[in-house]
């Protein structure tokens, strides 16, 4: 018995451990890759430089790349405001909804979740040109809103719905209106699930291509697509230095949001 | 007396119906339009009678099951790992969990390029053991395709499973482990239909993830694998063919949702259901 307990542990961790260090590597592969001193993508790098980071940061010489950045930092924090506007106060209000209605309403918001989003962005291009909407940056922003609405959705209804009512009650029978209430009483208590829900869209929508492959103009490039072309064209080292300052961003988001973003919290 | 939440819903269902479920009705009706007018399944016809978009379509299916297959092999002696751990390796798990799936598709299928490529780590390593006579790449294969986006497909396996597991009784193992079950049975028979409800959630979004992932299919699969997704944006930005290219995401759409049906008909499974 002793002996089957050892051999099961010791398989556990040495594969658990072992697909972990799969899934964690490329992301320092990424890291390490854009402090490279060589020309080319040679791993282990050619030294140590922070040339790529200035090539990358140079005005003259990276202009496209950060008009690609603007645009997608642009959609992404649109994206976060138009969640904000619809997901958010959905979430709060679907946790006060009759059995019946929860039923219909729930649903429906987490349906973009499962549906192919490259299949979403096709219907959205067809449905929004054939009413003279074409694509552009505002097309971006409300396809990214409803695609990652539910995510918004989910890390919200998570904390709405272990709100405890009575403080509600406390603040209507006080005298302070519905609204009131919602904005001073309500909405603080929501915050650790408004963060977590803030982080995922923003991150989502910054990489987001199926969507922005559709509803994006020629003239309105955004970085996951500049990306993309940068590696089928010419394998640009300062495709590295963008995967640094873009995985700097996960580190920084992960060690503020990471306790709401445990999956006992969000699902 | 707790107000009634509808007010705050109404915004939300009435973007969902106008920009989700319009878009959704609108792209079945247009795969129905034939290119010369009016309506009819020639769309369809075209497509079934097409052995390239047939191959492909089959193709993408498979990738997605061959997907969802590697990730359980990697995402279950996680799990175990994660079940067995203390609250703070439980914490780093779930952390270096995180950090993958919040970091960039396009970051990571680039990561890849670099470990796969000419002068990568696994080519130079080869090399060294003399497995290969001189460096090459690794990329441009199927092989390559289903090892990358199952990297990147992992956490969204794994994370409904934690959730799953957090929120698990422990008594279930005590009480297997007082009626004699040894760690391996306890894994077989209480571990994974406990975690199978989180198995099958995250199998859907493995599945829907992996067939649509036009940037990491592209770039890892190179020019001549091509993808539904790809042939989906050929037929709609260089070939104009819109109602061809809504009639092929139908199917896709139709795939997706068979399997997912099946998957929730195998949730409901007696066996599966008892603990969910």
């Amino acid at each position: 018995m002793a002996s089957q307990d050892r051999v099961y542990s010791i398989v556990v961790r040495g594969l658990g451990w072992l697909a972990i260090a799969f899934m964690v590597a490329p992301v320092f592969v990424g890291l390490a890759m854009s402090f490279t001193a060589g020309q080319t993508l040679k791993f282990p790098p050619d030294g140590f430089s922070l040339r790529w980071y200035r090539a990358l940061f140079d005005p003259a010489l990276s202009a496209p790349i950060h008009a690609a950045i603007w645009n997608s930092l642009k959609i992404a924090l649109l994206a976060v405001a138009g969640t904000l506007l619809f997901a958010m106060p959905a979430a709060y209000g679907a946790t006060r909804l009759k059995p019946r209605a929860s039923a219909f309403v729930e649903p429906l918001m987490l349906a973009p979740l499962v549906l192919p989003t490259l299949v979403y962005g096709l219907a959205a291009l067809i449905a929004f040109t054939s009413i003279g909407l074409y694509p552009s940056l505002p097309m971006v922003v409300i396809g990214h809103v409803v695609v990652f609405g539910p995510l918004m959705y989910r890390a919200c209804v998570a904390i709405a719905s272990r709100l405890d009512p009575s403080l509600e009650e406390a603040s209507t029978l006080l005298g302070v209106g519905a609204f009131l209430t919602f904005v001073r009483v309500t909405l603080p208590l929501m915050v650790p699930g408004i963060l977590a829900g803030t982080f995922l869209v923003f991150m989502q929508s910054l990489d987001n291509v199926s969507v922005s492959l559709f509803l994006a103009d020629a003239r309105t490039s955004v970085l996951p697509l500049r990306m993309f072309q940068m590696i089928e064209e010419s394998l640009d080292v300062r495709v590295a230095a963008i995967s640094g300052l873009l995985i700097a961003i996960v580190f920084l988001g992960l060690f503020f949001a990471r306790r709401v973003l445990e999956p006992s919290q969000t699902s | 007396m707790v107000r009634s939440g509808i007010p705050f819903v109404a915004p939300m269902v009435a973007l969902s119906v106008a920009g989700f479920l319009m878009p959704l009705a609108v792209l079945a009706a247009f795969s129905f339009r034939d290119p010369a007018g009016g309506f009819g399944v020639g769309n369809y016809a075209k497509l079934l009678a097409d052995p390239l978009a047939l191959e492909v379509l089959f193709d993408t299916l498979f990738l997605g099951a061959k997907v969802v297959t590697l990730t359980t092999l990697l995402g279950l002696p996680i799990a175990l790992l994660y079940w067995h751990a203390g609250p703070r390796q439980r914490s780093l798990i779930v952390f270096l969990t995180l950090l993958p799936m919040l970091t960039s598709n396009v970051v990571r299928t680039f990561a890849w390029i670099v470990i796969l490529g000419r002068q990568g780590p696994v080519s130079q390593m080869l090399l060294q053991l003399g497995i290969i006579p001189f460096p090459r790449s690794f990329l441009f294969n199927e092989t390559a395709v289903v090892v990358v986006l199952s990297q990147i497909e992992l956490p969204l396996l794994l994370l409904p499973i934690m959730a799953v597991m957090s929120r698990a009784d422990r008594n279930l193992v005590s009480a297997a482990q007082t009626l004699g079950a040894g760690p391996w049975r306890i894994a077989w028979s209480v571990l994974l239909p406990l975690a199978a409800p989180g198995i099958l959630a995250g199998w859907v979004l493995v599945f829907a993830s992996a067939t649509t992932s036009y940037v990491t299919q592209a770039v890892i699969g190179g020019a001549r694998h091509i993808y539904l997704p790809q042939y989906i944006y050929r037929e709609v930005g260089v070939l104009f063919q819109w109602p061809s290219a809504a009639a092929i995401a139908m199917v896709l759409l139709a795939s997706t949702g068979v399997v997912m049906a099946a998957l929730a008909a195998l949730a409901r499974h007696p066996r599966l259901a008892a603990h969910g």
